[in-house]
């Protein structure tokens, strides 16, 4: 797994990434000038729609449309230069080192094969392994993210089974060639509450047990705050703070506040929600 | 203003809304809670008339009404969707949108009136030329309760009109919501998975469980966690722990 000559060393490293789209009517900064680094810990990166926060892990599985520019003074996954490596080289991390989970196991699970052969595949992909051997491994993977009738699942296909179960599926798929970091971009947005923690509480336990890095992407503060050890909160292409998750409460920037604050409460009425003022001082670049 | 009594619904062999009752006052909003599949959609559907197979009673402002709902329904009941992009034509600008609903109720200064719901939703004049990819979500999503309120209902049915927005933008359109009810005097039923947001806007609630609604309860209750059914103090205990940081 991890190269031991780097241990100490931060297992992502990012260091003033852009990442800019140029379209018809201009180019469009998605990401301006982000910094962070990821050792073994669970990272929550939290913003709005358009805040730059998937195209930053995007841009670390190097998986953004040929049209974008990146440039950064350095985006390093262990020893390997994402800016500079080979189309072979980011293939064996693709799935392989990095696991990416999405919103809805709808739209990223193949619908014309079986959940298992799915988890083979990914297991073929990465591993020399025969059939059967896949097969077995794949039943241990759907037990080990909880699935009660593996046997069931390992046969079925994706429209067979209900939002949280496909996304235990999707999720065995990321563990599957063992992934040093698992990047999830709203991995329960279009799941039920309950749902939503049963899955969350997973991706945790499976990230302690494996000694992974998890990058959890969101728009949800208060959720990624529960689950991460430290929080990056961005905006418009920058992170506006970065800080354990534990001290969220005492967030001083004017964002992290604004979003934090403006949210229903079950416990406390309120007559009027309190409005985010959008302080242009925010959208100037950082230092 | 809205009467609901025993309404069953089945597709096919999934018997969706197992005979539920409730009654929805002049003015009040009323919550409708559960979670995917419980039902709660599909109630606010049937009443809209958008799903024609279903049995039992269904009464607004006091007259029953049948499968086929008349001009006269649809200019007294509107409803706002979840996904303000699936919910607006891409290829009509908002002020097409907006003059759809007042010819086909054949109201008069459209002119007027297209200015006015842009004014009321607080969307710049400018917005009224621009097609909806050209608008935020939260622009949208203002477009689609111009469009309900464009001709004067005096029903709101709002399915989640939040889910799909930014928590900053959710706010906006909370606070808009409740204006605009308090302007109007709108009765409404709010169709929602987060009960924060339901707290926020309702005065009573019935949380929905596999067709069937367990319990019916007022905000105070809510809020003070006195919930009689384990599923609603289940979502309750969810609500909590996805709330607190």
């Amino acid at each position: 797994m991890s190269d031991p000559s780097l241990r100490g060393e931060p297992l992502v490293a990012v260091r003033n990434l852009h990442v800019a789209f140029p379209s018809a009517t201009g180019v469009t900064q998605a990401v301006r000038g982000v910094s962070f680094s990821i050792g073994r810990e669970k990272l929550g990166i939290v913003g709005e729609s358009g805040s730059g926060k998937s195209v930053t892990g995007r841009a670390l599985m190097r998986l953004l449309p040929a049209s974008a520019q990146v440039r950064a003074d350095a985006l390093r996954f262990g020893t390997t230069d994402i800016l500079a490596a080979s189309e072979r080289e980011m293939r064996s991390l693709r799935g392989g080192r990095i696991g990416l989970v999405l919103q809805d196991p709808k739209y990223s699970l193949n619908p014309v094969m079986t959940a298992g052969s799915q988890i083979a595949e990914a297991l073929r992909a990465h591993a020399r392994m025969g059939k059967r051997e896949a097969r077995d491994a794949a039943l241990n993977l759907l037990e080990s993210v909880k699935i009660r009738d593996p046997r069931r699942v390992h046969d079925a296909y994706p429209h067979e089974l209900s939002g949280g179960m496909g996304q235990r599926v999707m999720i065995a798929m990321m563990l599957a060639p063992n992934p040093e970091l698992l990047i999830a971009d709203e991995p329960t947005s279009a799941l039920d509450a309950s749902v939503q923690s049963e899955i969350l509480s997973l991706i945790e336990e499976q990230v302690d047990q494996r000694g992974m890095a998890l990058m959890l992407i969101s728009h949800d503060l208060p959720l990624v705050s529960r689950f991460c050890d430290r929080v990056a909160v961005m905006y418009a292409g920058q992170v506006m703070e970065e800080l354990p998750a534990a001290d969220l409460h005492k967030a001083t920037h004017g964002y992290t506040r604004g979003l934090l604050e403006c949210l229903p409460s079950l416990t406390e009425k309120r007559d009027r929600l309190p409005t985010l003022r959008r302080d242009p001082a925010w959208l100037a670049p950082h230092a | 203003m809205i009467d609901i009594q025993n309404l069953d619904i089945r597709f096919g062999a999934n018997h969706a809304v197992r005979g539920i009752s409730f009654h929805v006052g002049a003015g009040e909003t009323f919550g409708l809670v559960g979670e995917s599949g419980s039902g709660k959609s599909t109630v606010l559907r049937a009443i809209a008339g958008l799903i024609t197979e279903w049995t039992g009673g269904i009464a607004v402002d006091g007259k029953a009404l049948g499968r086929r709902r008349d001009r006269a329904f649809f200019r007294t009941v509107q409803m706002v969707f979840q996904d303000p992009y699936g919910s607006l034509h891409p290829r009509q600008t908002v002020d097409r949108i907006l003059s759809e609903p007042l010819a086909v109720h054949g109201v008069k200064d459209a002119d007027a009136r297209i200015l006015r719901a842009l004014e009321e939703v607080a969307l710049p004049r400018a917005a009224r030329f621009r097609y909806p990819h050209q608008l935020s979500g939260g622009q949208r999503q203002r477009v689609a309760i111009a469009r309900a309120l464009v001709a004067d209902p005096r029903i709101l049915l709002l399915d989640e009109p939040t889910s799909a927005l930014d928590v900053s933008v959710q706010a906006e359109v909370l606070n808009l919501l409740a204006d605009l009810r308090a302007a109007r005097g709108l009765t409404c039923i709010l169709v929602s998975h987060n009960l924060a947001v339901v707290a926020h806007l309702c005065g009573r609630l019935a949380v929905m469980q596999g067709g069937r609604i367990v319990e019916v309860l007022d905000e105070a209750a809510l809020r003070a966690g006195k919930a009689v059914h384990p599923h609603t103090q289940d979502l309750i205990r969810l609500s909590h722990t996805l709330e607190s940081a």
